[in-house]
């Protein structure tokens, strides 16, 4: 049943409104502005270029998992996807001199080779995220089930191509391509934040402007709807789901990077932390519903938690605590915001 | 009258952002009676029971049961106070037993101390009983989703005297149901009544409201027009004041533009499931509304959908301007210039959570593509607005969702929609179920522009005056076959009716509902 206080005092709950539509974000900022106060070296443009450095991949990531919420899905394997994409991208880019190669004898291409690396993990990425599409969509397996199972599936993958060993000693023209800051070396603006903007605003006008992003918003609304409106639904899951795996193969590629070495446990969790950002970022989880900038929004805010934390000297089991809480609430104040729509 | 009143409300006003929904609504029911509530597609007769039952919240006025006055915050409250509401879709749990759905949330306990058990054997012997007050003699321990439409409303209805009601809100109860089911209900109805219990009956159906109602308040957008004796009051009168102007002719006089040639072409088409429709067979022309008549139950529905691909077929062909073509989904269908309006608009029809906007356009975005690549917003909002406006659909803007419009206006949203994709033919099911008089002839109006202009019509109606007035031929069908086909002119209602009661020997009609749902895609 619906809430008896619908829109009948609209008045008096302008604020209450504001609230539930806003009030992690609310919490946030105040939270923010007291890690500044306490920590002088929290509101400055480095740390600010770090959390934006953080941010990028993980809001990659999880523009991918938002296509897959807004259809009513979900996508579970995203984590381990970024995992076997970064080890991927760590073994064909290390440094041909570098001693303990994963590949001893391969040749050192040029610098067009990043190129084609990248295009191999996305490649690689592609194929689970088109089994995931036809198995939800042709197979009706639930997409938490299905998602479930290829997490296993690509981390156990994982594992056996790097026999789980670490990967690290990268070429430098991958580190450059993934470090990179422009106007200043120390402290200019990351080229990772450009690498997110653009992803970004070709997702924008993917569930903008072209009709797959318009078919994905009717599939959430409502699926059987949207199939006898003549939208291919199986189609349309299918791309979403391999758009998603793209998005996790460049976010592994730039995490990989970042990091200087990765390992099969690169990646772990970052699904849950997609789905939590996207959802603070007003993605519903009933479907139908989310912006590209409200992802962007969700991750950043769900990063500044994290730094807010770190900053603010917190110990890091409880950092968890309060991530999880964090989640739980958003998706009740979300769960409010469908009820009151009714 | 002088007589006490049994529910007296005064001057309930609503808004909505935007909508001022209700304005100052009065309502007087008498004790033992059935009080008819008519009123145009959006004229806020759901609105008010929701505010009577404390779904919705009043902005203002007064409830007074049994001339006490009330506040009701809930829908708990409101079955305290003994309100009950039989909704207009029913909203049964049907994988739990029919006892089960009416004791919900309230089941007799037995046990000791602070350990409390479901008293089972005492609810289901309660379920019983009042089951056989409304003559009904199901198990109570059998599935509710064993039951057909009809029978659920009863069972609701037994829930509703078992809670002791005195006042029963029945929306829109007979739209789904067969004559029979009708007859029972009214029976019910007659007995409620007999025991003192009033009962809010809405409906569109003159002819129900005159064998059932005693009393019947109108309301026209949102205002309280009056309240009459049933027997005081004309049908044309009643019309008249739902409406506020005389509508002269139910139908709009027919075009006469039926052409020879064959625009589709049915052959031998069998469904995979044996007890749906089979070897069904027809034409239809261009510039033809064809009409579908039949029993609930006569497999029209499917046969219809799985021309349009949304069901499975093991043998038949579909020709469509003379290329026989190979439908598996409706986005076929489409591509083959065909649309339909399906008959479950909110299971199949409306984009809930989505704008108006995006629901008119879902079927055509694909040919306002620039480059293959982006929409042409230009374009969409070309084509929407126009096709809102041509429909008259009331809303404050395009970006409206689609979910804050009344039934009505939904329903013109999704005709907006096929007329947005400009198909050549446009199957129609049930296309004006439990739509007012005045949208019922805007639509009307709709299907003979649209055949005026060479686009063809198959319309699904249970109403057979609609089938009569509106189709060139009526192909009537019974229990999954074709049993007769009738020219505009000779068509009656017995004629139709000879034909939909065709059984073949043996073979009950009913039955097969439950089975084909499961067959859906």
């Amino acid at each position: 049943m619906m809430s008896a206080e619908v829109a009948a005092t609209k008045k008096v709950f302008d604020l209450k409104n504001f609230l539930i539509n806003n009030g992690i974000i609310c919490v946030l900022v105040i939270l923010a502005i007291i890690t500044s106060i306490m920590q002088p070296t929290f509101a400055t443009p480095t740390n600010f270029m770090n959390i934006a450095i953080n941010a990028a991949p993980r809001f990659i990531v999880a523009i991918g998992v938002s296509g897959c919420l807004i259809t009513k899905g979900t996508d579970l394997s995203a984590g381990r996807q970024v995992g076997l994409a970064a080890c991927i991208a760590g073994t064909l880019l290390q440094n041909p001199t570098y001693a303990g190669k994963f590949f001893p004898n391969l040749p050192d291409y040029g610098s067009w080779w990043i190129v084609v690396v990248l295009l191999i993990c996305i490649l690689v990425c592609a194929v689970f995220g088109l089994l995931n599409g036809l198995i939800i969509s042709y197979l009706q397996v639930p997409a938490f089930i299905c998602t479930l199972g290829m997490q296993l599936i690509v981390y156990g993958v994982c594992l056996v191509y790097t026999n789980a060993t670490p990967i690290g000693g990268y070429r430098t023209d991958y580190s450059t391509v993934t470090q990179l800051r422009l106007f200043d070396p120390k402290s200019g603006l990351p080229i990772m934040f450009i690498y997110a903007f653009i992803i970004g605003l070709i997702m924008w006008f993917v569930y903008n402007k072209m009709p797959h992003g318009k078919y994905m918003y009717a599939i959430g609304g409502n699926e059987q709807a949207a199939e006898v409106s003549g939208v291919n639904t199986n189609k349309t899951k299918i791309i979403i789901y391999i758009i998603a795996a793209a998005m996790y193969a460049i976010g592994g590629f730039l995490v990989g990077g970042k990091s200087g070495g990765s390992s099969v446990n690169m990646g772990q969790g970052w699904e849950l932390e997609a789905i939590a950002a996207c959802t603070i970022g007003g993605v519903s989880v009933n479907g139908g519903i989310g912006k590209v900038s409200g992802v962007l929004i969700g991750v950043l805010v769900f990063e500044i938690l994290k730094t807010c934390l770190q900053y603010l000297g917190v110990n890091t089991n409880y950092q968890y605590i309060a991530q999880g809480v964090v989640i739980v609430v958003a998706i009740a104040l979300d769960i409010r915001k469908y009820i009151q729509k009714k | 009258m002088g007589e006490p009143l049994r529910l007296e409300v005064r001057g309930i006003s609503k808004s909505f952002p935007g909508v001022k929904a209700l304005d100052k609504i009065n309502l007087k029911v008498r004790p033992g009676t059935v009080h008819a509530l008519m009123g145009e597609n959006g004229a806020g007769k759901s609105t008010l029971m929701k505010c009577l039952f404390g779904i919705y919240k009043m902005d203002e006025g007064e409830v007074f049961i049994d001339g006490e006055k009330v506040n009701i915050q809930n829908p708990d409250e409101a079955l305290h106070k003994g309100l009950a509401m039989v909704h207009q879709e029913l909203q049964p749990i049907p994988e739990r037993s029919i006892g089960e759905n009416m004791y919900l949330g309230r089941y007799p306990m037995k046990g000791v101390g602070p350990f409390h058990m479901v008293d089972h054997k005492k609810m289901y012997e309660e379920a019983e009983k009042w089951l056989r007050d409304v003559k009904m003699t199901f198990d109570p321990r059998a599935k509710l989703g064993t039951l057909s439409i009809g029978q659920m409303q009863s069972v609701e209805i037994a829930k509703a005297v078992s809670q002791n009601a005195k006042i029963v809100i029945l929306d829109e109860p007979t739209s789904s149901l067969t004559d029979n089911e009708v007859d029972a209900l009214f029976g019910i109805m007659r007995d409620l009544k007999a025991r003192g219990v009033s009962m809010i009956y809405i409906s569109h159906k003159m002819a129900e409201i005159r064998q059932i109602a005693d009393d019947i308040t109108i309301m026209r957008d949102g205002t309280y027009v009056g309240s009459w004796e049933i027997k005081d009051i004309s049908d044309n009168e009643i019309v008249k004041q739902m409406v506020g102007r005389e509508l002269s002719n139910v139908y709009p006089p027919k075009a006469d533009c039926m052409t020879d040639e064959v625009v589709l072409k049915v052959e031998n088409l069998t469904s995979i499931n044996p007890h749906s429709f089979r070897h069904c067979g027809f034409e239809l022309h261009r510039g033809e509304i064809l009409g579908f008549g039949g029993l609930v139950g006569a497999q029209r529905t499917e046969l219809m959908e799985a021309i349009f691909g949304m069901r499975h077929i093991s043998e038949g062909t579909v020709t469509v301007l003379g290329k026989e073509v190979k439908i598996e989904r409706p986005n076929d269908a489409i591509n083959d210039s065909i649309g339909m309006i399906t008959e479950d608009r909110r299971g199949t029809g409306i984009l809930g959570c989505l704008s108006i906007e995006d629901n008119v356009a879902i079927s055509s975005y694909r040919n306002y593509v620039d480059g293959g690549v982006m929409i042409n917003q230009k374009k969409v909002d070309a084509v929407v607005k126009e096709n809102i406006a041509k429909l008259s659909i009331k809303t404050p803007s395009s970006k409206t969702l689609i979910q804050s419009l009344s039934g009505g206006n939904q329903q013109k949203v999704i005709i907006a929609r096929w007329l947005a994709n400009n198909p050549d033919i446009l199957i129609m099911d049930e296309p004006t179920r439990g739509i007012d008089v005045g949208a019922k002839y805007e639509i009307y109006q709709i299907m003979i522009d649209l055949v005026k202009q060479g686009k063809s019509i198959i319309m699904i109606s249970s109403e057979m005056p609609e089938l009569i007035g509106m189709s060139n031929r009526i192909i009537v069908m019974c229990n999954g076959s074709i049993t007769g086909q009738l020219g505009a002119e000779e068509a009656t209602q017995e004629k139709i009716m000879t034909f939909a009661t065709k059984f073949a020997l043996g073979e009950e009609a009913e039955e097969t509902d439950d089975s084909t749902e499961k067959e859906m895609k």
